[in-house]
Order: structure tokens, then C-alpha cells, then sequence
């Protein structure tokens, strides 16, 4: 019985190789691409955060003022379309859009730094312990946990306030204190692809460990860094201002939107618009980042399939 | 009047590739004290079937059709009115018996809740009565096991727990979804013997719904054979074991490897199960069936009895007469 | 059986694990679980021979053993007449290309990232890295189309096949270095009766056609009666009986087999109705203190004072059965 359907499969199989080459197959990530495509949400965020980025990159160039040059005729002016100060003026006469995307640049900058640098620490950490696991892991994740009790903002304030206001540093703090949820999750995922029976099936065949590693572990991780990543950018983005907004953020006359916001809290009943338009910009980004973070996390979770 | 009597039970799911059909077209009857066997594979709808008739659907699926427990239809009514009769007139046992034991809660506590709230009765009665329940499913030393988590208790205790939990308050029927699936074989049978000692001591209708044909064949009086959401046969456990008049059963039965005689060659069903978003027009069994014809690729057969023998309903095209070589091939298997 | 090679030969193979207890303190001592305690059996050219016994019985573990997968803390592996446990990593390596695997959950035992195509061929990578990648293709083709699988199907992902289908791709790569034994790690319990069947035949056939040994695992009496030659019971990480299958159907001589044999359902309304089935009282023991002597007597209906005496080892009764029963 097997015997005649298989032999059939066989004569279907060459009859229909004749006709027609392999089939193409939808690969994971494929798939995962087109439930992307379909949270509508998650891509028109998507659209707006790509013009915000477009806009902090290029916007700058194409308008006709200098982030640090006072408009001597335009001091603290409201939105207006007088010589182009479409955010209007801060006090010292500075156009506010050039202002907050060259803040954007900075902000955006900063968020894509950090969270490059903790992803990568906490991709090689939580790897790390969860492959060799044993002792080491214990010693390493016991690590994670004092980072967790470590109080944040005290010891950002010490780090600014003893070697100064300088951009990298503030990436620096931003990232030494936010790798270890990344540790923490591709420690348990590596933990449970480890103990996947396809793992234990390449063993049983023979291939090296670092095959195994590579070809079989790894691809396996890479969804849920996506997804973690996403989730990380804007917590990253909001570190960022808040750091600014204590004043431990980056220097006058270069600015960042934490920075633009907490200048425009001062000056909130004068001139609203100074704290109105980086706030919107923020929140915006913010916005976009959590939404396309949701999509890609329902795009990737594999309990979907 | 019958105990239960389902008609025409449909069950759909709204995902995103659209509405998918899950169960369509079951009906049945259950009278007081009888068991009736639902088999079937992976995606044959005999869960969905039964968690729809207790309104335990996920919240994507929609229940259509009629199922009236003494001649209340259960599928229309109010969420207070079902839980009257949920875990007091009608108890349901499941797979794992973790999804339905709170592991915070002590054996005791949750089954004296039970019947606090059904019974009306005391702390101290309820707890009489939940360690001569444990007692009854042969649980050892209930009196001091009652008041243990249940993680305490083995997998087979755990069942064992979950059936008197099941009958604290003595229900009519009793529905049990794969009870044995996740137990070893001599636990197996324990949880057998003891559904069929309780059945004959406390008068309980059963609904198993299994994929084991053999524990159909030692339990059941009535059974029912689904594929692709749909009924295929319906009838006596004798008639569907010694003379399957349909081709999936009698497929089904000559696939099974068996210790009573020896076989050489399994009968294998070719193909692969039904993908339940892409069911074929006609009769859903039609992909495989070594009898297909282009009736049964275009029309859905209904279910209507035998005429070999009318107190057998099934859903083929083909006459039993028809099927007859296949027939004799399992006889001698 | 006897004019057939001798490939394997497992000697006093003990597999323990240290473990902890949850609440212990760091420097509690370590228990000692004893998964695997002392299995003995041969295995010959182009036979089966079928591993039964409930969840928690070793059954497993003494197939991770043989691999090495779960490493053995005693006893002897004998492959081809040399010893496993004596020989370096690279033996090893060589010795995987003629024992593969086969695993009970089809899909998991597929790498979603990778295509049918990637996870047959991985072995021929691994194993004859001198083969091009033409050649691989055309073995992989050859042998999708031997296990019936579409030979289009070749560039898809496990996801998009069914569980019957997966397991034919993990047949499939285990079968394409041509291997002399498959270990079988109850690879239809996951599946469907329907599919159950067609897997079953598919390595019945596969088996004639290229003279391969089994060791096929299970828990179901029924299945492994269908497929092996010889049946080893194991109980709680021990032997309970080794015996030609026939003669362990027809006259099960350790009361474990019979209790066992007896609970299986029979889909026969009347046969099961009336048959007598011996239930086995009480819970498995733990095999971090499993009982003294025969470790079936806490449990075994014609236990006797002896039983709890010496630990008794498999031994002849007849030609076709070898027990390890006292009073068998």
C-alpha cells in the first residue's frame, strides 16, 4: 500500500519535474515580512519615523538658518512665515525647526549608538552564559542583577558631573545602563534553543560545536533581538531627554530634544510653542518606535505559527 | 427526552486568513448513563465540538446549532445560567489535569469551593465529602492527601484528582477530552477501570473524546468517528469496530498496529491531514479516500443511515456494499 | 540471528546524573539519579530490536548513550568491535556516520531557519566535505524522493510541511550517509494513527531495502510489535526482560510485561470487554532511591521476601527470552 503511494509520489514527483523547477519556499523571516506589512499601524509608523529621520538628516541643509545664529529681527517670535520661522524663535532668536531637528540629529544619534552598543554587550553576554552556562552563567547573570540595583541616575550624574558633558559620554551612561534586559533575554532564548531537539540532532550527526552555534543557534536568536532592539530604541530616546533635561545631557549651543524640552519648560506661559514643538517631535518618535517595536514583535513571536 | 441532544453544531473561527469552519453539521443524542466515544485526529473538531457545547470556546470562535441539555439550549445561554449547570450538572475533565487545578490552592480548598458554591454545603461537610470522593478514585491515604497541592500528587494521581473534582457533584454527564493521552500505558489503565467503576456506581453519562480506538473500543457504547470537522460514521461501538461502513473508519482500523494478531503490512491512509483553512468542497475525506469519484470531490455526502443497517448513520457517497473488498482485507488483517 | 554480525554490543552501560534538590544549600551533597543502571544487550546486522517501557524507564537515555549525546558513566559501548567509551572524539565523529537518529518531535527537530534542502544535505557537509555541491543536491533529491517527499519541495521550510511530512524529512537526513543502524526515538507518537501507519511502513521498507539496523524506542506495546525482531523491557533504568518477539508476546515471563501487555487497549469492543487486565497499584518509584533488589517488587503482584535480596540480573530462560525475574 506505502509501496504504490510512494511509487506514485515518485512518478508525480518526475512527471511534475519535467514541468516545473523547485518551488520557492517562504522563509521564516518572509513570512514574518508580510504580518509586518499587514499591522497598518506598525507601518505607517513606520512612514512617519523614516521622515522624521529624513527630516533631522536633511532638513537642516535645506533651510536658510544656522542652529546657533540669532535672528536679530525675530527674537522669541511665535510660528510665523516671516524669514521662514515655521517653529517660530527661542528668546535668543534662534529658529526652533532648525533647532529641534539638528536636536532630533543629536537625540536620534544617540538613541542609535546606545542602543547598538547595548544590544551588542548584552547579545555577547547573554550568549555567553547561556552557552556555557554551569557556574559561569551563574556568576554572570548574579552580575546582571547588581546592574539592576545599581541606582541609574545617581551614579549618570556622578559619570557627567566628574568627566563632563561630552556626546559620547552620554551614550556611554545611556548604554552601561541598558544592556541587561537585552542579556537577560538572549540568555533565556539561547538557554531554550539550546535544549531544542534540532540542536540535539545536529550533535547526533556530528556537526562541530561552532557549526552549531552558527548555522543552528543563532538564526534562531535573531527574532527576538529584533525585537528587542525595536523596544530599546526609544527607551533609549527617552533616556536620553531625561538625562538632558536634569542638564546632563550635551552642551549649549548644541542641543538635543530633551534639552529644547527642558528649556521650554521654563518659558512655558511666554512661549509655549519652544516647549510645544521638540515635545511633539519626541513624542512622536516615541509613538512610532513602540508601534513598529509591537509589529515586529507580533511579525517575529514565534508562538504564532 | 434525551439527556443531551445536540443538532446541527457549528463551530467557526475568525482568524486572519478569514472564517475558518472548525466543526459543522455534529449531532447526536446522549441518554442517562450511556457513553459515547468521539474519535478522531489531530484538527477533527471533536474538542472544539464539546469545549462549544460547555462555552469554552476561544474568544475568536463562534458556537451555531443547538445543544439541549434537558432541553435547555446551552449555546444560548446566559453566562450565570451556564455556570449553574457547568461543574454541577455537566463536568468536563481535560488532557492536563494542571489547566484545570489552581496550583496555589490546596486538593482541599478547591473542591470543597465547589461545593460551598453549588451545594450550599459547610466547610466541614464539603471536605467529608471531597475525602470520601478521593477515596472513591482510590487516592491513598486521601484524608491526609486532600490537604497537598497539586503538585504533590504523580501525573496519574493528578487525573485521579481531577475526576473526583469532576464528580463532587454528581453530574449527569460527564465529559472527558483526551483524559489518558498524557499517561503511560498501566496508568492508563487505571484511569480506564476507574471511569467505568464510577460509571456503574454513580450513573454517569461519559463523552470521551479520544484519539485511541482502543480505549473507545473497551468504554463506549455509542460511537462517533470525525474527520475534517465533520461526522463520518455514527453508531453502536459493534457496528463501527466489526462492520465499519465508512472509508476513513475502516481505514482507521486497518492503520493500527495491533498486539491481538499479527500483521505484516499496516494499512496506511496516504496524504496528510486536512488543512482546516483550505477544507475540499465535497466530502472532506475525499482527498484520501481510495473510493473518491467525482461526486465526492464536488458534493458534500449528507449524513443519513445505513441501508445496510439503518441504526448506523454515515456520510458517504458510496454504498457499504461498495467498500466491501477493503472491508473483508481488515476482517483478515 | 545467529549467522548475522554482531554491530553492537552493550555491556553494564550505566548512565547516573548528579542532581539537586531545589531547596537544597550549595553545599548539600549531590544525589545520585540513576537513569540508565546497568543495561546489557547485542544488537545484529538488519534487525530491530524495540525498546518499551513507561515515561521515566531510561529508555531514552540509553539511546542518547549509545551516540553519545548523554555520556555514559559506565559500562561498555561496542561498536563494531571497538569500544566507544574508550575512543576519542574524532572515533566518535566516524562512527556517527553509521549510527543516525531519528527524533519523536518531527517539527522540533527541524531547524525553522533552514531549508529541506540545508537540513538533508547537513550530514553530507559534515561527513564528506569532498562532495560538491551539485553532488549534494542530486543525493538530496534521490533521497527526498525515496522517503516520498516532492522533489519541489526542496527549497521550503519545515513550518510549511505537516507533522507526517517532517518526520519523513528527518528520516530522510538520516538516512542520506547511508548509515548501518537508526535509532529510533519514538518517532510516531507525535503523529496521527493515519500518518502513525505510513511512517511505519515507509522505515519497514526503507529497513529491507538497505539492510539497516534499529533500535526503535516507544512506549506503545502495540507498535513496537509491528516493527522488532527482539524486545527489551526496561523499568526504572533496569532490565526487565530481553526476548524474541514472539515469545514475549505469547509468554511475557516477567510480571512487568505482563502488566504491561495486559493495560494496552485492544480496538476490539468485545476482546477488550472481556479481557483481564492487571493494574498495577501504586506510583513509579524515584530513581534517585529506587528500591533494593528488583526494583519492579514494590509493585509486583507476586512479589516475595527474596525479591528485596540481591539485584537480579537478566538471565536465560529459553533460547528466545531472557528475564530478570526470581521466580520467572
Amino acid at each position: 500500500m506505502l509501496f504504490r503511494s510512494q511509487q506514485k509520489a515518485v512518478a508525480e514527483a518526475m512527471a511534475a519535474n519535467l514541468s516545473m523547477a523547485a518551488v520557492e519556499g517562504r522563509s521564516p523571516w518572509a513570512d514574518a515580512r508580510e504580518r509586518f506589512l499587514r499591522n497598518k499601524a506598525a507601518v505607517v509608523s513606520l512612514i512617519l519615523l523614516s521622515l522624521v529621520v529624513l527630516a533631522c538628516v536633511f532638513g537642516p541643509m535645506l533651510l536658510p538658518h544656522s542652529y546657533e545664529d540669532t535672528d536679530w529681527d525675530a527674537m522669541a517670535m511665535a510660528p510665523t512665515w516671516y524669514n521662514l520661522h515655521l517653529f517660530g524663535t527661542d528668546d535668543l532668536g534662534r529658529d526652533l525647526l532648525v533647532r529641534t531637528l539638528i536636536g532630533g540629529r543629536i537625540s536620534l544619534m544617540v538613541g542609535l549608538m546606545a542602543t547598538i552598543a547595548s544590544v551588542t554587550i548584552g547579545i555577547v553576554w547573554g550568549a555567553t552564559a547561556g552557552f556555557l552556562g554551569g557556574k559561569v552563567d551563574t556568576v554572570m547573570m548574579r552580575i546582571v542583577d547588581m546592574m539592576y540595583a545599581v541606582p541609574y541616575l545617581l551614579i549618570a550624574i556622578l559619570m557627567v558631573t566628574l568627566l563632563g558633558r561630552e556626546f559620547y559620554l552620554v551614550v556611554l551612561t545611556i548604554t552601561v545602563f541598558s544592556w541587561m534586559d537585552m542579556a537577560r533575554v538572549v540568555r533565556g532564548q539561547t538557554l531554550s534553543v539550546k535544549s531544542k531537539e534540532f540542536v540535539e540532532a545536529a550533535r547526533a550527526i556530528g556537526v562541530s560545536t561552532g557549526s552549531i552555534i552558527f548555522r543552528h543557534v543563532v538564526p534562531n536568536l535573531l527574532g527576538i533581538v529584533v525585537i528587542y532592539t525595536t523596544v530599546t530604541v526609544p527607551g533609549v530616546i527617552l533616556t536620553e531627554s531625561v538625562l538632558s533635561f536634569l542638564g546632563l545631557g550635551v552642551q549649549e549651543p548644541m542641543t538635543s530634544w530633551g534639552v529644547l524640552i527642558e528649556d521650554g519648560t521654563g518659558v512655558m506661559e511666554t512661549t509655549p510653542w519652544m516647549l510645544l514643538f521638540p515635545a511633539a517631535m519626541l513624542s512622536l518618535t516615541l509613538y512610532c518606535a513602540n508601534y513598529i517595536g509591537d509589529g515586529m514583535r507580533d511579525a517575529l513571536d514565534p508562538k504564532d505559527r | 427526552m434525551s439527556l443531551l441532544q445536540v443538532n446541527n453544531l457549528g463551530v467557526q473561527f475568525q482568524t486572519p486568513d478569514g472564517l475558518v469552519s472548525a466543526v459543522n453539521g455534529v449531532s447526536f443524542e446522549l441518554q442517562a448513563g450511556q457513553t459515547l466515544g468521539i474519535v478522531g485526529e489531530s484538527g477533527s473538531g471533536k474538542s472544539q465540538s464539546v469545549l462549544a457545547m460547555m462555552g469554552l470556546l476561544a474568544k475568536n470562535g463562534k458556537a451555531t446549532g443547538e445543544a439541549l441539555y434537558n432541553g435547555q439550549n446551552l449555546l444560548t445561554m446566559s453566562p450565570k445560567q451556564l455556570n449553574g449547570i457547568r461543574g454541577d450538572r455537566v463536568s468536563m475533565i481535560f488532557q492536563d489535569p494542571m489547566t484545570s487545578l489552581n496550583p496555589y490552592l490546596t486538593v482541599e480548598r478547591q473542591m470543597t469551593e465547589v461545593l460551598e458554591l453549588h451545594k450550599g454545603m459547610t466547610r466541614r461537610e464539603a471536605k467529608k465529602r471531597a475525602i470520601s470522593l478521593l477515596e472513591a478514585v482510590r487516592i491513598p491515604e486521601a484524608a491526609r492527601r486532600v490537604d497537598m497541592y497539586p503538585h504533590e500528587f504523580s501525573g496519574g494521581m493528578r487525573q485521579r484528582v481531577m475526576i473526583a473534582m469532576a464528580l463532587l457533584c454528581e453530574p449527569e454527564i460527564l465529559i472527558a477530552d483526551e483524559p489518558t493521552t498524557a499517561l503511560d500505558v498501566t496508568v492508563q489503565a487505571q484511569i480506564l477501570s476507574l471511569l467505568k467503576d464510577l460509571q456503574r456506581d454513580f450513573g454517569t453519562a461519559i463523552v470521551m473524546i479520544t484519539h485511541d480506538l482502543g480505549v473507545v473500543a473497551g468504554l463506549c457504547e455509542k460511537v462517533m468517528v470525525m474527520y475534517g470537522g465533520r461526522v463520518m460514521e455514527y453508531g453502536s461501538a459493534n457496528d463501527i469496530f466489526y462492520q465499519p461502513s465508512h472509508p476513513y473508519t475502516i481505514g482507521l482500523l486497518g492503520a493500527l498496529p495491533r498486539l491481538d494478531h499479527d500483521g505484516s503490512e499496516l494499512v496506511s491512509i496516504p496524504g496528510n491531514p486536512p488543512n482546516m483553512a483550505n477544507m475540499p468542497k465535497g466530502c472532506p475525506f475525499s482527498e484520501r479516500c481510495t473510493h473518491v469519484s467525482e461526486l465526492c470531490i464536488g458534493t458534500l455526502p449528507p449524513l443519513a443511515a445505513s441501508a445496510a443497517n439503518p441504526a448506523v448513520l454515515r456520510a458517504c457517497h458510496k454504498a457499504p456494499q461498495e467498500l466491501k473488498p477493503s472491508v473483508e482485507v481488515v476482517a483478515h488483517v | 540471528m545467529s549467522d548475522k554480525k554482531l554491530i553492537l554490543s552493550v555491556r553494564d552501560v550505566k548512565v547516573h546524573f548528579k542532581v539537586k534538590g531545589g531547596n537544597d544549600w550549595p553545599w548539600t551533597p549531590k544525589k545520585t539519579l540513576k537513569a540508565v543502571d546497568g543495561v546489557s544487550f547485542d544488537l545484529y546486522e538488519g534487525e530491530t530490536l524495540g525498546v518499551v517501557g513507561e515515561s521515566g524507564c531510561g529508555k531514552s537515555t540509553l539511546a542518547r548513550s549509545i551516540l553519545n549525546l548523554i555520556p555514559a558513566t559506565a559500562g561498555e559501548i561496542v561498536w563494531m568491535g571497538r569500544d566507544l567509551r574508550q575512543g576519542s572524539e574524532k572515533e566518535w565523529l566516524a562512527v556517527r556516520r553509521d549510527i543516525q537518529m531519528i527524533f519523536q518531535d518531527p517539527l522540533a527537530s527541524l531547524n525553522p531557519r533552514m531549508t529541506i534542502a540545508q537540513i538533508i544535505g547537513e550530514p553530507l557537509r559534515v561527513h564528506r566535505p569532498e562532495l560538491s555541491s551539485d553532488e549534494v543536491m542530486k543525493r538530496v533529491r534521490a533521497m527526498m524522493v525515496k522517503v516520498g517527499l516532492r522533489e519541489q519541495m526542496i527549497n521550503r521550510y519545515p513550518h510549511e510541511f505537516s507533522g507526517g511530512q517532517c518526520q519523513r524529512i528527518g528520516i530522510a537526513r538520516a538516512l542520506i550517509l547511508e548509515p548501518k543502524l537508526i535509532i529510533c526515538d519514538e518517532p510516531v507518537s507525535a503523529l496521527d494513527v493515519s500518518i502513525q501507519a505510513q511512517i511505519i511502513n515507509l522505515l519497514k521498507e526503507l529497513q529491507r531495502e538497505m539492510g539497516l539496523a534499529l533500535i526503535f524506542i516507544a512506549h506503545d506495546l502495540a507498535v513496537v510489535k509491528h516493527i522488532s525482531d527482539r524486545i527489551l523491557v526496561m523499568y526504572l533504568g533496569r532490565e526487565m526482560e530481553l526476548a524474541e518477539k514472539h515469545a514475549l508476546y505469547d509468554l511475557p515471563s516477567h510480571p512487568y510485561t505482563r502488566a504491561l501487555l495486559s493495560a494496552i487497549p485492544i480496538p476490539d469492543p468485545k476482546l477488550e470487554r472481556s479481557k483481564q487486565i492487571q493494574i498495577l497499584q501504586g506510583d513509579l518509584p524515584s530513581p534517585i532511591n529506587p528500591p533494593s533488589g528488583c526494583v519492579f517488587r514494590t509493585r509486583c503482584p507476586l512479589a516475595e521476601a527474596q525479591c528485596a535480596g540481591e539485584r537480579p540480573a537478566l538471565r536465560r530462560l529459553s533460547a528466545d527470552t531472557q528475564s530478570s525475574c526470581l521466580l520467572a
